[in-house]
């Protein structure tokens, strides 16, 4: 008689999946043990050492990429707020406003972004900015961001939406709030879990993004990943894996708090 | 995509039903104006004529598409014939978004599964540890692979230190490489559909198979992959199609024999090709394919769904 764990197991998928695992993890890994090293030869073990850190922050690129910074952190928080707004403002039309015109066709909009192949997104952001006469610049690596945001920023938006009965607020507006004090005072703090992890998500897919970022930006205009690449094309330097650890230490600390926001929110269920 | 469909729950009164038009109105504004419109003015860019170093000129022209299927020699005034180049370079890319898809399958599979039969404390913890990684940086992804398995790299340095090859291996700037960046890049996609179809699988299934002397693999293969299908396609079609496209691991991990469509689209944008025209052309052609393929998937959902 097999017992139903038995039917669960499958010889070897444990092996694959930690074989999986070790391919996901050891290049960053490696990285980012590297980039402690003390030798200006980056493969050979030099000793521990902040070297690639302090160079990052003080030497000769530091002005370039703290510049690149400062961009990605402006474009990606205003991406994502502009993102999150228009997401919250369609998924509660798309959840809570029964059905009306052109609903699925909304859908099927909101959805495009992730359907469009990146490349294709990119060229035909930089042709139409052209075709209108829009400088290119910052605004144009914003707009262009706020754009592949939006279903980002849905997505767990609108799954928490639809784990919340409307009947709170109906409950709300049966005491005479108005549908605005139903939206401001009931449904806003229900969902605020599921807009902060749309917020957090859409922040790091901006802060992600290379190949849209790197048609629309104006000449001398940079971001993170388009001032890394320019980098690595003339081979990898240390302070590049510096770079990345940090950034790193960044979406691990991000991906962390999106995963712990989720988990309250379904803890309070 | 499922999660965010519309659903119509039985409630009559809607709270904000009339406020639809008000609240749709920026997503449809934004996305419309810088991505509808955008795509559409793309699609009239590709019949213009080129302009030197980028741009055209606003005269109709069929010159990119003819670039891109005929060859009429270097002067173009031989009699049209077939030109593979660039057909060439699609089909490779198809070839590889299929490969890097398989290799995702073979082993996203088993890891979705294995994770989606855990119980459930530890599954959260398994699917957190296969999507931290997705979370990281695309651009830093691939460049840590890169620094990881190159000639002078610390995978070859460690092999020829301890002994297992003479050496290097030569990975970088081969197919192989791009297949790893791509698994690397797309893996998550595979796992997650996957993941979701296999946590509703019913395992009464699979007992009354075990009753019915089924072995463990002819269960996997008779019950258990046409139950959890959608899913597998669901996951093969998030890896195949961005795959496709893919930029960043053809262009840092391959070298020039494994040149893909989207260098290709690249350089007649930013680099020394400048030729906009065909640059758009063929992105209208990708976006032809890829959207084809989710026409057909889209059918067959909805024939399984009312089914």
């Amino acid at each position: 008689m097999a017992s139903v764990t038995d039917l669960r197991r499958f010889p070897g998928f444990l092996a694959i999946t930690l074989t999986c695992l070790v391919v996901l993890y050891a290049p960053l890994i490696v990285v980012a043990v590297y980039s402690f090293n003390a030798s200006t030869s980056i493969t050979n073990w030099g000793g521990f050492s902040l070297t690639w850190y302090v160079d990052v922050f003080t030497g000769p690129d530091a002005p370039k990429f703290q510049r690149a910074a400062i961009n990605s952190l402006i474009i990606a928080v205003c991406a994502a707020v502009a993102a999150t707004s228009i997401a919250t403002a369609a998924a509660v039309a798309m959840t809570r406003a029964g059905r009306f015109k052109g609903k699925t066709l909304s859908f099927a909009l909101i959805n495009l972004p992730l359907m469009v192949p990146e490349v294709v997104t990119a060229v035909a952001s930089l042709v139409f900015f052209s075709a209108i006469g829009f400088t290119t610049g910052l605004l144009t690596i914003l707009v262009a961001h706020i754009v592949f945001c939006i279903p980002f920023a849905y997505l767990p938006i609108s799954a928490r939406m639809q784990s919340i009965p409307d009947t709170y607020e109906q409950a709300a507006m049966d005491l005479y709030a108005t549908p605005r004090q139903a939206f401001t005072m009931v449904l806003l703090p229900l969902m605020t879990p599921g807009i902060l992890s749309g917020f957090l998500l859409a922040f790091i897919i901006s802060l992600d993004d290379f190949l849209i970022t790197n048609f629309v930006k104006g000449a001398g205009v940079e971001t993170l990943p388009t001032a890394i690449f320019g980098s690595v094309k003339q081979g990898i330097k240390p302070n590049i894996m510096a770079i990345s650890t940090l950034m790193l230490g960044v979406s691990i600390v991000f991906v962390s708090l999106s995963w712990l926001i989720g988990r309250t929110g379904q803890n309070k269920k | 995509m499922a999660a965010g469909a519309p659903m119509g729950a039985g409630t009559s009164s809607h709270i904000y039903e009339g406020n639809a038009p008000r609240l749709m109105a920026p997503s449809w504004i934004f996305i419309g104006f810088f991505l509808l419109a955008p795509v559409i003015m793309m699609a009239v860019y590709s019949f213009l004529t080129k302009e030197f170093r980028g741009g055209v000129i606003w005269e109709f022209s069929l010159a990119a598409y003819d670039q891109f299927f005929f060859d009429r020699g270097l002067f173009g005034d031989e009699p049209p014939s077939i030109e593979w180049t660039y057909i060439g370079i699609f089909w490779r890319s198809i070839w590889q978004a299929g490969l890097a898809t398989f290799v995702c399958l073979l082993i996203g599979f088993p890891t979705a599964w294995f994770i989606a039969t855990r119980d459930p404390q530890s599954r959260s913890i398994w699917l957190f540890l296969v999507t931290i990684p997705y979370w990281v940086n695309l651009l830093i992804r691939t460049v840590s692979m890169k620094f990881l398995i190159r000639d002078t790299g610390p995978l070859n340095e460690f092999l020829l230190q301890v002994g297992v090859i003479g050496e290097p291996l030569g990975l970088i700037n081969t197919n192989f490489a791009v297949q790893l960046g791509l698994f690397y890049s797309y893996l998550p996609f595979m796992v997650l559909p996957i993941y979701a179809a296999v946590e509703r699988y019913d395992f009464a299934l699979s007992e009354a198979a075990a009753d019915l002397y089924s072995g463990a693999w002819t269960t996997l293969r008779l019950i258990i992959l046409p139950v959890v299908k959608p899913g597998i396609i669901a996951g093969c079609i998030l890896v195949f199609v961005p795959s496709l496209g893919a930029f960043l691991a053809p262009d840092l991990l391959g070298g020039a024999k494994t040149f893909m469509i989207g260098s290709l689209i690249e350089e007649q944008f930013k680099g020394n090709a400048g030729n906009w025209p065909f640059g758009a052309a063929a992105s209208m052609i990708l976006l032809t394919i890829v959207l084809c393929i989710l026409l057909v998937y889209a059918r067959n959902q909805n024939k399984t769904e009312i089914r």
